[in-house]
């Protein structure tokens, strides 16, 4: 493909030279935290370089040529992110592979991508590459960075990775000279090189290896950082799996070129804590994460005594009909204007410093839709919530709201030198600054996703409404027909659904059917301490997803969700009339969600396609048998009853429908 | 993996012995807990415990660490032999211990639980540790560190600063083995460390005690219910049947064993 990148102004154009350059010019700021020990450790970008520079000659000593790829797998360490750059240093292209991958899916990717390297965190992943390691002939060597556990094992090909950065440090001191090689080798980078390989975890079929080039990726991240104007002072929280774009982009990308520190939390289980700590000013996450917060503060609520939940429920009234209007500069009543005013100090400010976003500046949520009503609850607390939408093959930004232009149903404008296009069928089409080169060693897939003028086809619909926002409707293939003629967006029904903290997950059916139904999973933070609360007793999410009264619970929340269906017109035909509660929650283990949580809703038809025929069929309970994985690869058979329920549905003025 | 773990076994089969208890008795009024048991630890393998309920097992762990005494037999320790000697003298010796019911201060949080793991460590008197200054301070700053090394260790970094009466029953036991271990000790006695856990926490447990015997170098003498963990975990085997020693010696001898058979199964008397 031609190389059409934009000329880049300082003339770095791969990410070593843009290290090379902070630590020139932010040289004593801080590049990474890591909270190790219970104490925030930190990097100055002066030690970061070090710390890259000492990984990329001890790479070397141990062979890494130029071309090499490398695979990083692990949690998000500032060790990890080092081997990004020191790769790229070298010429090499590093690979980010989900951690949580099962061994098969990993060998794969490793497979695919041909690499030599493997840079991971711990025990764990070693344990997964030397259980492949005859699949994976091309795999010379494994640098682990946490030692433990991993003493007893033959260190042939292994590596540690403090080892490896000796051998770095050692040839530099045996060689002064090793410096300025080393920063040879980095400047016969340009533009064309490749900066990453990232491997999609793709909602249908076999993951694509998508290309991303060193002088495109800058370029974007140069838009995106002046867009939000981002600088050397900000600070972010680092805990996205590293193989999604999105994490990459933020954690790398824009950190390399705006030169801002990028904190990485203790383990999974600290993150709300380390959160609150760091207090990050750029914060970037999906849609489920908000949710879960919320989940939590309102679990929290419920054990909260009756004075404060009542002002906590008080407030929030107040903030849902006024905050938006106040922060967008709309006029106010002054008696709401006050109560907003007592309501920030007492419950708004309070409640963001407690989920650690008092200082954020500017916050995004992508990956997929957002509930309107989450999206104005953070909004109307006085944060700046913003919607981006994206792609991998974007390199990410394609839209995204500018300041004091947001709203819940759009995903913004357009980018600078974004150009979208809407096909025929509804199909968004772009060009950007950041687009892909190619998928890896798969040039049919590549033909195939590119239009014949050089647009890349996204798989989304959506069109432009009349200020020039984009609106995504759907997953192209996904938006349907009831056999009615009814429209149906599975989306659009899901994420109502998924707004009850009490459901976690729904994969709506409809198309070319006479209704809408709707398997779901409950979520079992939330319903568990519901079910503490009622006394009612169970073992297994199995157990408690089959009882009754939780049956009749969520029974509520979908009666409530035709309701709100109801009053809108073009939705209204796709109320939901039949649901189950899933006996097992849906995970990326057994293939039902892409390891970045979306629904894969053709594999989950297929693979539970006894319960959907029940769900049509009028049946009241269908008993259904499932394999399921465990972590380590082992298999198990899951046996269950799973109880149907008509809902009750709601008749529109336009379309006579009887109620059930 | 499973090679040098063997390895490891040969070693410690020729270890030195760290304990020895001897011709161990121990009556309470007429009820003989034990009989006559001897058996000894040598350094750096995991010596188990077995038996059914009510066979002496915690009894002889409360004589080793000096919480019951013997009225006959002697327990030599590091090559010292004691009669009567208080607890905690013989936690400075380097004996440390979980208990069978949690025994955590539940009202504190998981760090101050693993800090109490550290006071026969500490020289400077409380008087001076309320002041927090000078030395007192470099030593707390020492401790804690040893401390966060446990947490780390034992993957309890989200419970830091929950109070441990909050937590659930799985990880409090495992903050009781972060706590035993602060104390440094050359020998753990763990009692029951998996009971009443689920199978995933048991896999965990599991992990944290055959690191704690591979690379922390601990010498451990476990009592444990569940065969499996057991069999799988431990070097050597002893086994207890009211309050007599019936076997003693490695987990594949002990099992088929046709007293230890008995003893567990029962067996009809003619």
């Amino acid at each position: 493909m031609a190389q059409d990148v934009p000329a880049v102004a300082g003339g770095e154009d791969t990410f070593p030279k843009l290290l090379l350059r902070n630590a020139r010019d932010f040289t004593s700021r801080p590049a990474m935290r890591e909270k190790d020990y219970g104490i925030w450790q930190s990097w100055t970008w002066g030690e970061a370089l070090e710390e890259v520079r000492a990984l990329a000659i001890g790479l070397a000593e141990l062979g890494f040529v130029r071309g090499d790829k490398v695979a990083i797998i692990g949690a998000n360490r500032p060790q990890l992110y080092w081997t990004f750059c020191a790769a790229q240093s070298l010429g090499g292209v590093p690979v980010p592979v989900y951690k949580d991958s099962v061994a098969e899916e990993m060998a794969f990717v490793l497979d695919h991508a041909e690499v030599r390297f493997a840079v991971v965190e711990d025990q764990e992943q070693v344990d997964k590459l030397l259980l492949l390691s005859d699949r994976l002939p091309k795999l010379e060597h494994v640098i682990y960075k946490d030692e433990r556990g991993l003493g007893d094992y033959d260190h042939t090909r292994l590596h540690a990775f403090a080892s490896v950065q000796d051998a770095g440090r050692s040839a530099i001191q045996k060689d002064a000279s090793a410096i300025a090689e080393w920063e040879k080798e980095l400047s016969r980078g340009g533009p064309d090189d490749i900066s990453v390989i990232l491997y999609t975890s793709g909602t249908t079929g076999q993951s694509k290896g998508v290309i991303i080039g060193s002088g495109r990726a800058i370029a974007a991240a140069r838009d995106t950082v002046a867009f939000d104007k981002l600088n050397e002072h900000d600070e972010a929280l680092a805990y996205l799996p590293l193989a999604w774009v999105g994490d990459f982009y933020l954690n790398f990308a824009q950190a390399m070129v705006a030169g801002f520190c990028v904190s990485c939390p203790e383990s999974e289980d600290t993150l709300l804590q380390d959160l609150r700590e760091i207090g990050p000013t750029f914060y970037f996450a999906p849609p489920r994460i908000f949710e879960n917060l919320l989940t939590t503060v309102s679990i929290r609520m419920e054990d909260a005594s009756a004075a404060k939940r009542r002002m906590f429920h008080y407030f929030l009234g107040v903030a849902r009909r006024v905050g938006e209007d106040i922060l967008n500069g709309r006029p106010v009543p002054l008696k709401d204007r006050v109560l907003y005013g007592i309501g920030r100090w007492l419950v708004y400010e309070p409640l963001k410093n407690v989920l650690g976003f008092s200082r954020v500046r500017v916050a995004y949520t992508a990956g997929e839709a957002i509930g309107p009503d989450l999206f104005a609850f953070y909004r109307s607390l006085g944060m700046n919530l913003k919607q981006l939408y994206g792609q991998t093959e974007a390199f990410l930004y394609l839209t995204a709201h500018p300041d004091g232009q947001i709203r819940a149903d759009t995903v913004g404008p357009p980018m600078p030198n974004v150009e979208l296009k809407i096909a025929e069928g509804g199909e968004i089409l772009f060009k950007c600054p950041g687009m892909f080169v190619g998928y890896f060693r798969d040039e049919g897939r590549t033909r195939e996703v590119l239009s014949e003028d050089g647009y890349v086809k996204t798989g989304d619909a959506g069109f432009f409404d009349s200020e020039g926002h984009l609106r995504i409707v759907d997953r192209a293939k996904d938006v349907g027909h009831l056999n009615d003629g009814t429209l149906y967006a599975p989306k659009y029904i899901e994420n109502k659904l998924k707004f009850f903290p009490n459901i976690r997950e729904a994969v709506a059916f409809g198309h070319e059917r006479d209704f809408v139904a709707v398997f779901l999973n409950i979520d079992l933070n939330a319903v568990s301490y519901w079910a503490e609360r009622n006394n009612i007793s169970y073992g297994s999410y199995q157990e408690l997803a089959a009882n009754p009264k939780v049956y009749d619970m969520i029974e509520q929340h979908i009666v409530e969700t035709n309701q709100d269906l109801a009053s809108e017109p073009e939705m209204a035909g796709a109320q939901i009339h039949r649901f189950l509660i899933l006996h097992k929650e849906l995970d990326p283990d057994d293939g039902e969600l892409t390891r970045t949580q979306k629904v894969r809703r053709g594999y989950i038809a297929e693979r539970y396609q006894p319960l959907i025929d029940a769900l049509y069929s009028g049946a009241t309970s269908q008993y259904i048998e499932t394999e399921v994985t465990f972590e380590d690869g082992r298999k198990g058979m899951l046996r269950a009853d799973v109880e149907i329920r008509d809902v009750k549905t709601f008749p529109v003025a336009k379309q006579k429908e009887a109620a059930e | 993996m499973r090679a040098p773990a063997t390895e490891a076994a040969n070693a410690t089969e020729t270890g030195k012995t760290v304990l020895s208890a001897e011709n161990i008795s121990l009556t309470f009024g007429g009820l003989k807990a034990l009989r006559d048991v001897s058996f000894d630890v040598k350094k750096g393998e995991i010596r188990a415990i077995i038996g059914p309920n009510g066979a002496g097992k915690t009894s002889m762990l409360n004589c080793i660490n000096g919480f019951y005494h013997p009225q006959e037999g002697t327990i030599t320790f590091k090559g010292v032999a004691r009669r009567r000697a208080r607890p905690d003298r013989i936690a400075r010796q380097g004996i440390a211990r979980t208990f069978q019911n949690v025994a955590l201060f539940k009202g504190m949080s998981t760090l101050d639980n693993i800090m109490t793991g550290r006071l026969t460590k500490m020289h400077t008197n409380f008087l001076l540790q309320a002041i927090y200054w000078g030395p007192n301070q470099r030593e707390e700053i020492a401790h804690r560190e040893v401390c966060e090394r446990i947490i780390d260790f034992l993957e309890i970094e989200h419970i830091r600063n929950t109070p441990v009466g909050r937590l659930p029953y799985g990880l409090q036991k495992r903050v009781e083995l972060a706590r035993a271990l602060a104390m440094e000790p050359d020998l753990l006695l763990l009692d029951e460390p998996m009971a009443g856990m689920n199978l995933e926490e048991k896999q965990d447990m599991c992990r944290f005690i055959l690191d704690t015997n591979h690379q922390l170098g601990t010498t451990i003498v476990l009592i444990e219910h569940d065969m499996g963990v057991v069999m799988d975990l431990s070097d050597r085997v002893a086994v207890l049947d009211y309050g007599n020693l019936i076997a003693d010696g490695r987990p594949d001898d002990v099992q088929s064993d046709q007293r230890v058979i008995d003893a567990y199964l029962g067996v009809s008397h003619q």
